[in-house]
């Protein structure tokens, strides 16, 4: 995973993660210890949400404790030091991002909300009857349904990349989709159903060479790679806090400020004004333009807080670590009777999606959890990829940097027990 | 409660195994789909009535261990019923499977049914074991759209 054009060229080298800094990094998330059948609980579902690390947590506290204000607006001491702090974490995102300015960071509700901002409002703009959007078969319902809602107003096609049966995408195939009237492309940058790691740099040197502008569904891949917006040289970038240790209710839409400086404003109100009469209303400039209506303040204080602390550990160790972890794992999953792995790609993150002859997902689920393990089992908000494989449901085992081999034996220990009960 | 050795009883895994009336019917009077989005299970539902009795009753599909042994527990319960005692048998089930976890079964009143009770402890599979119950009501009301559980 950390081969090549994964690697961040500015990230320090540093010696690898080891045991013993990994048994400190989960001293520092209180809630993996909780426990469960006299043990900590096992948690492996981080693809649909991380867990905090205590300095999230009291980054929170502290601003509702010392700091709450609201930003932008207020002339006296606390409103200014929590602008300061809201404002200090754009700054932190962007350095974390590799965002050229602080005003191409805007910050949205998550990945969802970052994608129907850019629908709404780039795309109402630019794309009419007759025109393309290129997606892919294995994005979630959020880079999905928000570009079908824009199709269904304007009249225009949603062309869909297919993928092989290991679950990469055709790039043949994919460049064949593109005709005149493609404007615009939107692919998931990691899989959250199959753990792909897509070629994204050639996906958006296509989509340019096209002369179409490419957004990055980045919500798996901003917790687990390192990431240069500018390197990737994406027109649109978007992310979630809750999946990159930071709070829920907090994302990140990064764009090129030529392409955001021409959109008009998605939603009316607050910071996005500049002037209101009756008559006319001047918009701000970037990014409070986006940003309209009193924002998630401590989400984004504290998701500047888990960006530090992701940097105090290194973004290329986390990926080192977590591509050992994930051989792992799959090792471990194939060695089992009766377990088939969905989604094989020669590049892959830390989603192990499986399903089992003798036993449905929402039963190994259920049982799993019984023995202290935490997985997804459903379609994970990605129908069409699930309808690809023939499989209704998958269970889903998602990795973090504080997990361990220890934690995948115990995955595996037990699926034995669902055989156990289910052969 | 001992947690999921409640909820996978062996009559359940049993029924999960070896679905009883686990076939298309050609001839069905009646034919219903029932869905459950959030976990995908999806089942036909086919009944051949023969004026107010329920002469035949089968299923195809798939779906969890609870909902597809909850599907084959019921079509052995309601062949031969009328359309009222299919009904009762649902509502005495829908009672149990919403009741406390703690609330006695009146396992007399319940049955073969008396062996889901374990559900009630995981509310988001009260679901799984009911959706092949609401396909059923809905195809005796005589209704055709999709039965959804949300």
């Amino acid at each position: 995973m950390l081969a090549g054009p994964h690697k961040n060229p500015a990230s320090p080298r540093r010696s690898p993660l080891t045991a013993t800094d990994i048994a400190r990094i989960r001293d520092d998330f209180p809630v993996l210890h909780v426990r469960r059948g006299g043990k900590d609980l096992v948690y492996l579902d981080n693809a649909a949400t991380s867990q905090k690390p205590r300095v999230v947590i009291d980054t929170e506290r502290h601003y509702y404790e010392a700091q709450n204000a609201n930003v932008h607006r207020g002339m006296h001491y606390l409103s200014e030091i929590a602008t300061s702090a809201y404002e200090e974490a754009r700054k932190k995102v962007q350095r974390f991002l590799g965002v050229k300015l602080s005003c191409e960071v805007i910050f949205t509700r998550g990945t969802t909300e970052g994608i129907n901002l850019v629908a709404q409002t780039f795309g109402r703009q630019n794309i009419g009857e007759g025109d393309e959007i290129i997606i892919s078969t294995m994005e979630h319902h959020s880079n999905i349904v928000p570009w079908q809602m824009l199709c269904e107003e304007k009249g225009a096609k949603l062309r869909v990349a297919p993928i092989n049966d290991r679950g990469e995408l055709l790039m043949e195939e994919f460049e064949k989709l593109f005709t005149p009237r493609t404007k615009l492309v939107s692919i998931v940058y990691i899989s959250n159903a199959l753990g792909t790691i897509n070629p994204i740099r050639e996906i958006i040197e296509i989509a340019h060479r096209h002369g179409v502008p490419a957004l990055v569904d980045a919500a798996q891949a901003a917790p687990h790679l390192p990431i240069d917006f500018q390197e990737l040289n994406c027109d649109f970038f978007v992310c979630s806090g809750h999946k990159m240790f930071g709070p829920t209710g907090i994302g990140v839409l990064c764009g090129r400020a030529e392409l955001l400086n021409r959109m008009p404003p998605f939603m009316g109100g607050g910071d996005m004004i500049l002037s209101v009469t009756f008559e006319k209303t001047t918009y701000n400039g970037l990014p409070y333009k986006f940003e309209a209506g009193t924002p998630n303040i401590a989400g984004v204080i504290g998701l500047g807080a888990a960006v530090d602390y992701i940097e105090s550990i290194g973004m290329d160790r986390i990926a080192a670590y977590e591509h050992d972890l994930t051989q792992y794992g799959t090792q471990l999953l194939q060695s089992i009777d009766g377990v088939r792995l969905i989604g094989t790609a020669k590049e892959k993150a830390g989603a192990l999606s499986f399903i089992m002859d003798s036993a449905h997902a929402h039963d190994i689920g259920q049982i799993l959890s019984e023995q202290g393990v935490a997985i997804r089992a459903g379609h994970h908000c990605a129908q069409p990829v699930m309808q690809r494989f023939g499989v209704p449901a998958t269970a889903r085992a998602s990795l973090a940097f504080y997990n361990t081999k220890e934690d995948l034996d115990a995955l595996g220990a037990a699926i034995k027990k669902v055989k156990e009960v289910f052969d | 409660m001992a947690g999921n050795r409640a909820l996978y009883e062996q009559v359940i895994l049993e029924h999960n195994k070896k679905p009883r009336n686990f076939r298309e019917m050609p001839d069905a009077t009646r034919k219903l789909e029932g869905f459950n989005p959030l976990c995908g299970d999806h089942f036909t539902l086919y009944l051949k009535l023969s004026g107010d009795v329920i002469d035949d009753v089968s299923f195809s599909g798939a779906g969890c261990a609870i909902s597809k042994s909850s599907a084959s527990v019921m079509t052995t319960l309601v062949k031969g019923k009328t359309v009222k005692e299919a009904e009762a048998l649902f509502a005495a089930f829908h009672k149990m499977v919403t009741s406390p976890p703690d609330a006695p079964v009146d396992e007399e009143k319940a049955g073969r049914l008396a062996v889901f009770a374990g559900v009630r402890e995981f509310p988001v599979r009260i679901k799984c074991a009911t959706l092949a119950w609401h396909t059923l009501l809905s195809a005796l009301d005589g209704k055709s759209d999709v039965v959804s559980t949300e």
